[in-house]
């Protein structure tokens, strides 16, 4: 029956183009999963570690939000890393500075990346950085201990409702922990 | 080759011969009834499989403290069990029963596609092989969880690369298996049977199919981008290099919501078959069955992120993945809805299909209900990863799906093997499961309100109670099921002849042919009347 082996081929080829359009949908998530955090002010990992400019707009006095810091270190061991104040009652529009210390611990030379998140994430493109250690990967000596800042203003737009917001880092060594657990 | 469009002069010379005999029928055969066979029987075993794991994880959690396994092998039986359970288990079987069946019901010779056929069978065999064998590598099986979130999945250790390969290599075999599916129905039914004139059992796989080659692939994406983030230092879900391990999450519900669909689909349109039949009277409501069929597979793309309400989402996105889940209860109520009104003033008779059918519609609307409880995304915030979710979702697999293929296989059992089985028997086990059933999941609920987590080896004493009532149902369920198989054992050995129409009421070209189905069927295509 070779019209029915024809009907068969062509409709086979048309399910394996299907297949293999799902697989590439899959791998098309990751940039996919990027537009939506922006879009919906979840914020990507560059939006959040983006340099933003020192806002020109007076102060609102009359508001007060508190902003906590807090630090993780997945993985743990390798670095210390905690806020030398845990929190702070800023006023949205003016320009803020806050200090953090990391320690290495990992006994050598060794290199780490903090990774910024804000919470509640709908405040968190209304925090602003203008200066953040974040931005780029930090270099420790064996044992050293240092401050590090990061300079941010809360944007006068921030939603009424929101009167705190926690930044949290997850300071990373630069060199991939995945797979490091192999064997 | 014995197939309807095997190519060549062998295939002809043998064609119409006697069946092969041997070991080399099994492991050569591209017959649609050798196929549907291999892979139920295979379905059994690793139910047996699965099913000792759950017995182990029942016997640790049968009292308070560690007492048999330490927590790292009690993650790796959590993992395994719901592998095997999900991809060996309900889903051969389901794939199983469609071997057999569809081309009966739609009146085609074979498959369309048979060696692919054989190939896909042989796939999915290895693939557990290689999952299974993962257990006895150093470090152990993969111990994070069906869901194999990372970072945790990525700690695994020499099983992480198996499990990754196994699944890819389910997943190929999936995706054949639907391939042929959807080739067979569209291309090789009966002159006259439009899709509209479909027994629901066909319509629900061929839906199930279009699923399938839906989502695999984006699983397969998925582990293969754990595969490169544990070897090749990619970043997709590393937040370290700048990836999130939520979108994982993301990317792996886009794939496990439809799942649950794929396993389920199937079942639905097995008692859709079943309860016409011992009512005496034509289905209710078909072309409604159909269309919802269609929109909960449609409906299962766009819920997925109710599975990771706790994560963190806007307040719209919550709203959003609260409303369409629910939604989903509207074409189910459809069919819950359907069934009963098809036994409305029906003959009613109680042969084992139909007790087991009406379990289902009853336990799997238990699972239902759990379900819009648990949609709910400000109550999910209590009921996420408590055992209560281990409650809904067993209710729907078990009860649900697992009920639904065995009152399947007391359905067609007579038509595969020529003879009546032990009707005796047969309700014994239908009781005992029922029972036992109950027994084993219902208190999870009381276990997963009152805040117990799920995937522990130990927990506080307050728990104590339920969790032995639990486990005492779990190993009455598990030993409930030697029956099925020395049940299924005597009937394939021998008993009353059965007639080509085994039931009172038998609907459907499956019925016109003689019991047991005879090696080659409609080659040439039955008239429809």
């Amino acid at each position: 029956m070779p019209a029915q082996r024809t009907a068969n081929r062509a409709l086979v080829a048309r399910l394996l183009l299907m297949t293999a359009a799902s697989f590439a949908f899959g791998f098309a998530l990751v940039p996919l999963y990027g537009v939506f955090c922006e879009v919906t002010g979840i914020g990507t990992r560059a939006a959040l570690s983006r340099a933003a400019q020192a806002g020109t707009a007076v102060p609102d006095i009359g508001r007060t939000v508190v902003v906590e810091f807090t630090a993780s270190v997945p993985g743990g061991g390798r670095f210390a890393l905690a806020p030398v104040a845990v929190s702070m009652e800023v006023h949205p529009g003016q320009l803020y500075e806050a200090r953090y210390v990391a320690r290495n611990l990992a006994g050598h030379e060794s290199t780490g990346q903090a990774v910024p998140s804000i919470s509640p994430m709908r405040a968190s493109r209304y925090f602003r950085k203008t200066e953040c250690f974040c931005f780029r990967p930090q270099h420790f000596a064996p044992d050293e201990e240092r401050e590090m800042i990061v300079r941010f203003f809360v944007d006068r737009e921030l939603p009424p409702g929101i009167d705190r917001m926690t930044l949290s880092y997850a300071f990373y060594g630069v060199e991939p922990v995945a797979g490091s657990a192999t064997g | 080759m014995s197939t309807a469009y095997g190519s060549g002069t062998a295939g002809h010379v043998a064609h119409h011969g006697e069946r092969p005999r041997g070991l080399g029928r099994w492991l050569t055969t591209t017959n649609h009834k050798d196929i549907g066979t291999m892979y139920l029987v295979f379905s059994l075993t690793m139910f047996f499989v699965g099913g000792t794991l759950a017995l182990l994880i029942r016997a640790e959690l049968f009292q308070p403290g560690l007492q048999l396994f330490n927590p790292g092998f009690f993650n790796q039986l959590t993992t395994v069990h719901a592998l095997v359970m999900v991809f060996g288990a309900v889903m051969p079987a389901t794939v199983g029963l469609a071997n057999w069946m569809i081309p009966l019901q739609i009146g085609a010779a074979d498959m369309a596609l048979p060696r692919m056929n054989l190939f896909s069978f042989w796939l999915l065999f290895f693939a557990f092989v290689l999952l299974i064998s993962s257990l006895f590598m150093p470090g152990g099986a993969p111990a994070a969880g069906w869901t194999l979130y990372p970072p945790l999945v990525l700690q695994s250790g020499s099983a992480f690369p198996m499990a990754v390969f196994s699944i890819h290599l389910m997943g190929a075999s999936s995706i054949m298996g639907a391939i042929n599916v959807i080739v067979t129905i569209i291309n090789m039914r009966a002159p006259g049977m439009t899709l509209l004139k479909m027994p629901l059992f066909t319509w629900s796989w061929l839906i199930t199919a279009y699923l399938l080659i839906a989502v695999m692939p984006v699983f397969a994406g998925g582990v293969t981008m754990l595969l490169t983030d544990y070897f090749f230092k990619t970043s997709f879900f590393n937040a370290a290099g700048g990836g999130d391990p939520v979108l994982f999450q993301h990317v792996f519900w886009f794939f496990g919501h439809p799942e649950v669909y794929i396993m389920i689909l199937p079942a639905f349109g097995i008692v859709s078959e079943i309860i016409p039949t011992f009512s005496r009277k034509p289905i209710f409501g078909y072309e409604a069955m159909v269309y919802a069929i269609a929109s909960i597979a449609f409906l299962s793309f766009i819920v997925w992120a109710h599975h990771m309400f706790t994560v963190g989402m806007p307040l719209a996105g919550q709203l959003f993945f609260t409303l369409s889940t629910m939604l989903i209860a509207v074409p189910t109520g459809v069919k819950i809805f359907n069934w009963t009104a098809t036994m409305w003033r029906g003959s009613l008779s109680f042969e084992p299909p139909m007790l087991f059918a009406l379990s289902f519609l009853f336990l799997f609307t238990i699972g239902g209900f759990s379900g819009l409880m648990l949609a709910i995304a400000p109550a999910d915030f209590q009921y996420h990863d408590t055992y209560f979710v281990v409650a809904h979702f067993h209710y729907v697999l078990v009860p649900g799906a697992v009920f639904a293929i065995m009152g399947g296989v007391y359905y067609w059992l007579p038509k595969w093997t020529g003879h009546r089985y032990d009707m005796e028997l047969a309700k014994w086990h239908f009781w005992l499961t029922t029972i036992f059933v109950n027994v084993l999941f219902f208190p999870q609920h009381f276990l997963g309100l009152a805040g117990m987590p799920r995937r522990i080896p130990d927990y506080a004493t307050q728990f104590a109670d339920w969790n032995m009532v639990s486990s005492i149902g779990a190993f009455g369920f598990g030993l409930s099921q030697l029956l099925f198989v020395w049940l299924i054992v005597k009937c394939a050995r021998g008993g009353a002849p059965a007639t080509a129409g085994v039931w009172d009421w038998p609907h459907g070209l499956e019925w016109t042919v003689p019991s047991p189905a005879p090696y080659h069927t409609f080659e040439k295509a039955p008239e429809l009347k």
